[in-house]
């Protein structure tokens, strides 16, 4: 039975807004109607209204009225909108998909540096345009906590084209689903739309992060599937915590989410961090001792630079290896304070020069001086020298360089 | 108007007659020397004012009718009082209640608290405006509605028109938040204090008659006197010339966007890289958001640096003269004062130095102040591929904004453009300008936040900044990013009837604007 098409919008609307739009659909007998009202008709009127058809064309939408209330959006934010109003309205179809920025197929990298992660709401577009300046080492576009339960229709359909459409340099492409069934609706909206990273929210056993990796395995047919990031955002995820690092060979960094899970103990966040003392402990040996990546929680206060700077002090002497980032200006103090000291620096290039050394005399062990080195205080070196080289404190030719 | 076009020499289309008077189309950067003899008003005498000095006045209505206030002539006021002046509006509605009729309002510039004005091209009573025009007015006059054309001027080039007597001033009328009964006027006292009176300077020496309007008035002498009281015919005191909320702001506000604070960053980085900001350097920014942020980076950069301005040039604001009283900064030659702290510093402080358009920015001067600085920070509408710059016209080719000082400050060592790479979903790298007001042999950097574009006749810049880690790309690169981003803009459709001019620094005509809708 065809589902009833009933009258829909979608998108914001108002003088404010910027870089988005309004669409609305009247259901009508008539053929097709196309209205659209601009900020930037002078020069963008025809292209607008090519994008609308487009879309409609797709999904065999041939009467009613459609009208656009535009205020400045880039073409795959209209594609975006037009094809949830239309999909709220009752139609299905094909989506009209953007055309793919050249640079978006770059490759994901299990190993890479995760100081900082720039959370985006999924359904403000706006804030996608520039999110790959601020050099954050990832971009999520968050589809969970950010985006209300009304707009996640839109937001995964405009975090899906984002992804197609923008180029965030060298940033790692995240999307942060949503728990439970919408998350698996979020999962077939951004499967094979050059996604390096899924985050999996308030995840509290190793199950929920193989059953994700099993669907992101089947979605992606034989491509491969993006990375894990489980968060634990509950005392029983806390708990569970060394099972879900080790749940799925996809999972490369575990992470924990302060906010909810101080909601769930009762005891507020606070500055010193008491209360999720063992929290923290805890993600950070689940984590290593299932060889990913530990990364600690957002800090909230945009206005309180050197509370930020003692925040991100503190995890990094804990173990972990970054931080949530819910501004841009947040970015530059995480990565200064990222950078490990110079002394230390220092230390870590004559290991990892001594290690070279010994790989090309074929050597096992690796000796400084007339002292042995372990293995593991060599790959931390190695860690060091690429946070020293992020950080601006090394060059990054520093072997031929600086000898 | 029977005015023909011809193309001038950066390939516009310019009328050859503007409002009854002969043009010079621009011949290219210092191609053009107007000569003669400088302009005058008739010769005064002091036996025709009372020994006294008490050149008070009833009402304003009162003055003007004394000055001789007749149909068709020239009455220039000023923007020192910003959206806050009340003494624009109310010399034509003075005029219009005498039933004056086609004058012509030569402002420094206009404001939206002008926008009242359109009544009085409507009725009659204005002709038409040679001035910046903005929102309602700017439309009014893009939509081809004035009788006559518009002029826009710099600020210098203001001074350049009334000097070799492009411009005559029948009538100038100065706001002035503290004057004598003389006539000696300052701005940094009164209710209504702004700082300064300079954009008023040229209209007390060279206009016909000369009225000083204030509600501040002092026993003689006013001190001190940036207008002087024997320039000056009559004196009106009024019991307000001005909303002060309206004139200076009482925080001045830097922007919160990441991408103009990235943009404010990268252009004071550049600064730094390119040995721009080295000791006993100059600069000049102004307060629009990104330029004030511009200035905090440049701050802190200097600070860690141990290095000294030798002078700022201003507008000037709370963080100048912060790097004032830290001596950062040695002194501050300002052109207007942006909030309270600016007009208390330039009081209070010596080395807080009041200028005009005529130090700063004059054509017909023996040098200016423009050409000594080494780094002015601007905005912009649009750039082009040949670093040409737009400062009064929207793409659409609707007046958006004013010339201001921005013509003039091209000059310095380097000229930055700060701007954002698109707005909304418009480029502002584009072909070809919609307006050509800055030609961009004079154009050195412009600085998004997409990165940064050096004007290849700056190749001692590149050099400069190679390998400082700075963003640095081809102005064509940014505009295939930008094209690809937004998808590349149609051309907008403009009439071919002239609105307004623009007018080069030297008085030459450098483009056109045309009507629209």
């Amino acid at each position: 039975m065809k589902p009833e098409i009933v009258r829909a919008s979608g998108g914001p609307l108002g003088d404010d807004v910027r870089s988005d739009l309004n669409v609305s659909y009247e259901p009508g007998l008539a053929a097709l109607a196309v209205e659209v009202k601009s900020r930037v008709d002078f020069l963008y009127a025809e292209a607008i209204a090519a994008a609308v058809r487009r879309v409609a064309g797709a999904m065999s939408v041939t009467t009613g009225s459609l009208r656009v209330d535009d205020r400045g959006a880039l073409d795959w934010v209209i594609l975006a909108r037009v094809e949830c109003c239309l999909r709220r309205a009752g139609y299905g179809g094909d989506p009209v998909l953007p055309e793919p920025s050249p640079e978006v197929a770059a490759p994901r990298r299990r190993e890479r540096l995760r100081r900082s992660r720039l959370y985006i709401p999924g359904n403000q577009p706006k804030l996608m345009l520039s999110a790959g300046l601020y050099e954050a080492d990832g971009i999520i576009l968050d589809l969970e906590d950010s985006v209300p339960p009304a707009e996640k229709d839109a937001a995964r359909l405009l975090v899906r084209n984002a992804l197609l459409a923008m180029d965030w340099g060298g940033a790692e492409r995240m999307v942060r689903i949503n728990q439970g069934a919408l998350g698996h609706l979020d999962l077939a909206a951004i499967a094979g739309r050059n996604v390096h990273t899924v985050l999996l929210p308030k995840v509290e056993d190793a199950d929920r992060v193989r059953a994700v990796a099993t669907e992101l395995r089947r979605l992606e047919g034989g491509a491969e599937a993006p990375f894990l990031m489980p968060i634990l955002e509950s005392p029983r995820g806390i708990f569970d915590a060394a099972a879900i690092a080790a749940a799925d060979p996809l999972v490369v960094a575990l992470t924990l989410g302060l906010e909810d899970l101080s909601a769930e103990l009762g005891a507020p966040r606070t500055a010193e961090g008491w209360e999720s003392f063992l929290a923290r402990q805890t993600t950070v040996y689940a984590a290593r001792a299932a060889g990913v990546q530990p990364i600690a929680s957002v800090f909230s206060d945009l206005q309180d630079e050197e509370g930020l700077a003692t925040y991100v002090r503190r995890e990094r002497d804990l173990g972990f290896d970054g931080i949530g980032c819910i501004h841009p200006r947040q970015i530059a103090v995480v990565h200064r304070e990222m950078t490990p000291a110079k002394a230390q620096v220092e230390r870590a290039v004559k290991v990892v020069r001594a290690a070279r050394e010994a790989e090309a005399r074929g050597l096992g062990a690796v000796a400084v001086g007339s002292k042995m080195v372990d293995p593991p205080v060599v790959k931390q070196a190695f860690r060091t020298v690429a946070l020293a080289v992020a950080g601006g404190l090394l060059d990054p030719n520093w072997e031929e360089t600086e000898r | 108007m029977s005015s023909t076009l011809e193309r001038n020499a950066a390939g516009r289309l310019v009328p050859t007659e503007v409002n009854g008077r002969e043009q010079v189309p621009y011949t290219g950067v210092g191609g053009h020397r107007p000569s003669g003899r400088k302009a005058a008003p008739r010769v005064a005498t002091c036996i025709d004012f009372p020994d006294d000095g008490d050149k008070r006045t009833a009402s304003l209505t009162e003055a003007l009718e004394q000055v001789g206030l007749g149909d068709g002539m020239v009455v220039s006021t000023h923007h020192h009082l910003r959206n806050g002046d009340t003494v624009g509006n109310a010399v034509f509605d003075a005029a219009a209640a005498m039933g004056r009729r086609d004058l012509m309002w030569f402002p420094s510039a206009s404001f939206p608290v002008h926008d009242k004005q359109i009544r009085h091209l409507e009725a009659g009573v204005l002709h038409h405006i040679e001035g910046s025009m903005n929102g309602p007015l700017g439309d009014y006059c893009t939509q081809g509605r004035m009788r006559g054309l518009g002029v826009l001027r710099s600020h210098g080039g203001r001074w350049q028109a009334i000097q070799d007597g492009e411009v005559h001033i029948d009538v100038a009328v100065i706001a002035a938040p503290t004057a004598d009964a003389f006539g000696n006027a300052n701005g940094v006292r009164g209710p209504a204090a702004c700082g300064l009176l300079g954009f008023a300077l040229a209209d007390s020496i060279y206009a016909e008659k000369v009225i000083v309007v204030t509600d501040n008035l002092v026993p003689f002498p006013c001190l001190p006197w940036q207008i002087q009281g024997n320039n000056v015919d009559r004196v009106v005191v009024v019991d307000s010339i001005g909303d002060p909320s309206q004139i200076v702001s009482g925080t001045t506000r830097v922007t919160q966007s990441p991408d103009r604070l990235r943009i404010a960053e990268l252009a004071a980085r550049f600064c730094a890289a390119a040995g721009i900001m080295h000791q006993g350097f100059s600069f000049q920014a102004g307060a629009g958001g990104t330029t004030l942020a511009f200035a905090i980076y440049l701050r802190d950069l200097m600070r860690a640096a141990g290095v000294t301005a030798r002078f700022a040039r201003g507008g000037s604001n709370k963080y100048m003269v912060e790097m004032l009283k830290e001596g950062l900064v040695e002194c501050i030659l300002d052109g207007q004062t942006f909030d309270l702290d600016g007009v208390a510093s330039m009081r209070d402080d010596r080395r807080h130095q009041d200028t005009s358009p005529f130090t700063s920015y004059n054509f017909h001067g023996k040098g200016n102040f423009a050409s000594m600085i080494d780094v002015a920070v601007l905005g912009a509408t649009e750039v082009d591929l040949k670093f040409n710059g737009n400062v009064v016209t929207h793409s659409d080719g609707r007046l958006l904004h004013g010339i201001g000082g921005w013509q003039n400050c091209l000059a310095a060592r380097c000229t930055m453009l700060l701007v954002p790479s698109f707005r909304d979903r418009i480029p502002v790298i584009v072909d070809r300008v919609t307006t050509l007001c800055g030609p961009g042999e004079l154009i050195d950097v412009v600085v998004t936040e997409r990165g940064i574009a050096v004007n290849p006749r700056r190749q001692d810049l590149l050099d400069a900044v190679h390998g400082s880690g700075l963003p640095i790309r081809p102005i064509q690169d940014l505009k295939a990013e930008l094209d690809r981003l937004c998808g590349v803009p149609a051309s907008p459709r403009c009439s071919e009837q002239p609105v307004a001019v623009v007018k080069w620094v030297d008085g030459s005509i450098i483009d056109t604007v045309w009507r629209v809708g």
